[in-house]
């Protein structure tokens, strides 16, 4: 039952082949056994999962079944659900029991779904290997000497791993995209604005977006579906209605055109990536695609305009962490100084702390300008550099991540080096861009991703062509050794 | 830029951390290691693009003046580390 897809899923429950309840049971005992190994849960919702899935059973009984009715899920532990424990993989919120639900996790819910539990992920979503999180890393169900990508490394390790089919993820710089593609899953970045962020905790508000990791592009279009909409509590939510992508999956896509950026496809590509990327990309050629060289002259300033503006942004919203109204407090502070300054040293770890004092240090005074607001306008330019090829092309493709994954440790002592990771995925958050990754073949036995971004809002044009080129290859149905249909 | 342990434990201060005397050079290198990278931003004349503080250029959506939420102090106050008769209790501020 764990090899079945969202799709393959609900068609079972609805001819009957099993039950909600059965399939999450079977889920479940299989995060019980292979879990410990992997990390990948923070939490485990076990009662309140067999109590939606008996709900979701009996209004598929009545005949009252919709969107993902029955459907097990997880969600990264970023998303408040109420009274459940939501810890954004920090010591900071380890006792934090949401008093509500995220948008985002009520959509879910009212759609059917199941929430299994929630999924480990770098501390405030901050790195690119899930080494930060406070309860440990996740590891990566390919090689479990290697990380799986951050920082929604749980979400992506635990479909990889077959515990769970799909899981909500979010995405500030790559978050989504690129441990999809270190762990050989699907995640889909949205447009900036399609899903609410409310109950979402911020990590850079004007970068944050959520989106579904899940094995295939239909999947994550069933996922996104339910997950985007309109949200009057998110003053960033766009009012626009949400295309139902699982219905123009099987569009042809002759004549589609492809732009790949000269700046990423040149000398500097690991040559083992280039080779897959450019493998994928002749499948599409030969479905009717057409492929076109774009430029993006600013590509190489991605990197360093995301280190000014997210961190300005995370030291702004990590500054409600004060240990008096929720989250770590600090034993007996002297004065109200010392409460702050103690809870925050005694419950932020080191990366955060990084990020923390860069934001304060761009925001300051005497080099709020020099900084903060030259990241912004580059932040124009590298937008405008994508509006210019969007002209030429209709998508624009790359590899999804640097390489296949590393080893734990390999990338700590250096974080201008982890920082790199990103190269590919910041651009797209920068501009507001729906993004995506997906399997593209493996390299000594680990998985690698392409990643497609579009246009504002064409998500749907991007899991068409991701949807067409899954029908022609089986990259997305390759699974861990230890972790797929053998155990 | 490189900042010294020293321009490091003032930032903290702003930014209410402490950092250890014993990984003050250690975060004083990585920070300022950070600065080195961000500093290439310098370079590009920017003199005639307009700042971008969000990806939609968006303005700011308002609503009509109605009560919409309900009172929820009672479930807020369950989650803080200390209250008092429905108080936030924190050190003593004023003397």
């Amino acid at each position: 039952m764990h090899n079945k897809t969202i799709r393959e899923i609900l068609n079972d429950l609805a001819s009957g082949e099993y039950s909600s309840r059965e399939i999450t049971s079977s889920l479940l005992d299989r995060i019980k056994k292979l879990d410990p190994e992997l990390n990948s849960f923070i939490s485990l919702t076990e009662d309140q999962a067999l109590a939606a899935a008996d709900s979701a059973d009996s209004a598929r009984s009545r005949g009252e079944a919709k969107g993902l009715c029955g459907v097990p899920i997880a969600h990264k532990d970023i998303f408040c659900t109420k009274g459940v424990r939501t810890s954004a993989g920090s010591k900071m919120l380890d006792n934090f029991i949401a008093p509500y639900d995220a948008t985002l996790v009520k959509n879910v819910a009212d759609s059917g779904a199941v929430c299994l539990g929630k999924t480990n992920m770098d501390e405030f979503a901050m790195g690119s290997s899930n080494e930060t999180s406070y309860y440990g890393p996740v590891k990566n169900p390919w090689d479990t000497d290697r990380v799986p990508g951050g920082s929604s490394g749980g979400s992506a390790a635990a479909v990889a791993a077959r515990l769970v089919p799909g899981a909500t993820a979010t995405d500030t710089g790559g978050s989504i995209r690129q441990p999809a593609s270190l762990c050989g899953v699907t995640g889909v970045k949205p447009t900036y604005g399609r899903v609410s962020r409310y109950g979402m905790i911020a990590f850079a508000s004007s970068l944050d977006q959520a989106g579904p990791i899940a094995r295939t592009a239909e999947d994550c279009a069933l996922l996104l579906e339910s997950m985007a909409g309109f949200d009057p509590m998110d003053s960033t939510c766009i009012d626009k209605q949400v295309p139902k992508y699982s219905e123009s999956l099987t569009d042809s896509i002759k004549g589609l055109r492809i732009g790949l950026p000269k700046q990423y496809f040149n000398a500097d590509i690991n040559s083992e990536v280039g080779t897959l990327v450019d493998n994928a990309l002749n499948e599409l050629k030969n479905a009717g695609a057409e492929l076109v060289e774009v430029d993006l002259p600013h590509a190489d300033l991605a990197i360093p305009t995301y280190y000014v503006v997210a961190p300005a942004e995370c030291s702004t919203n990590l500054s409600r962490y004060d240990g008096v109204r929720y989250g770590y407090r600090c034993e007996d502070p002297k004065d109200l100084k010392d409460l702050y300054c103690r809870s925050r040293s005694e419950a932020f770890g080191d990366e955060v702390k990084r990020r923390i004092l860069v934001g304060t240090y761009v925001l300051s005074a005497g080099f709020y300008d020099a900084y903060y607001r030259q990241a912004q306008k580059i932040r124009r330019l590298v937008q405008q550099d994508y509006i210019t090829a969007f002209e030429k092309a209709d998508l624009i493709a790359s590899p999804a991540a640097l390489s296949t994954a590393f080893k734990f440790g390999e990338k700590t002592a250096d974080p201008i080096q982890m920082y790199q990771e990103d190269l590919y995925t910041i651009p797209a958050n920068l501009a507001g861009l729906p993004a995506m990754s997906m399997p593209c073949g493996l390299i000594e036995g680990l998985p690698i991703g392409m990643q497609f971004v579009g246009r504002q809002f064409e998500e749907a044009r991007m899991l068409n062509a991701a949807h067409q080129y899954q029908m022609l290859t089986d990259w997305h149905t390759q699974s861990p050794s230890e972790y797929g249909s053998a155990k | 830029m490189a900042l010294t342990p020293d321009e490091v434990a003032k930032l903290a201060e702003l930014a209410r951390l402490s950092i250890d005397s014993k990984d003050a050079e250690s975060t004083a290198s990585s920070v300022s290691d950070i600065l080195h990278m961000i500093d290439q931003l310098k370079k590009v004349d920017t003199s005639a693009v307009a700042a971008l503080s969000h990806p939609m250029d968006l303005a700011q959506r308002l609503r009509p003046d109605e009560v919409t939420e309900s009172n929820q102090r009672d479930e807020f106050k369950k989650i803080a580390p200390s209250v008092e008769r429905g108080l936030y209790l924190v050190p003593r501020v004023i003397e």
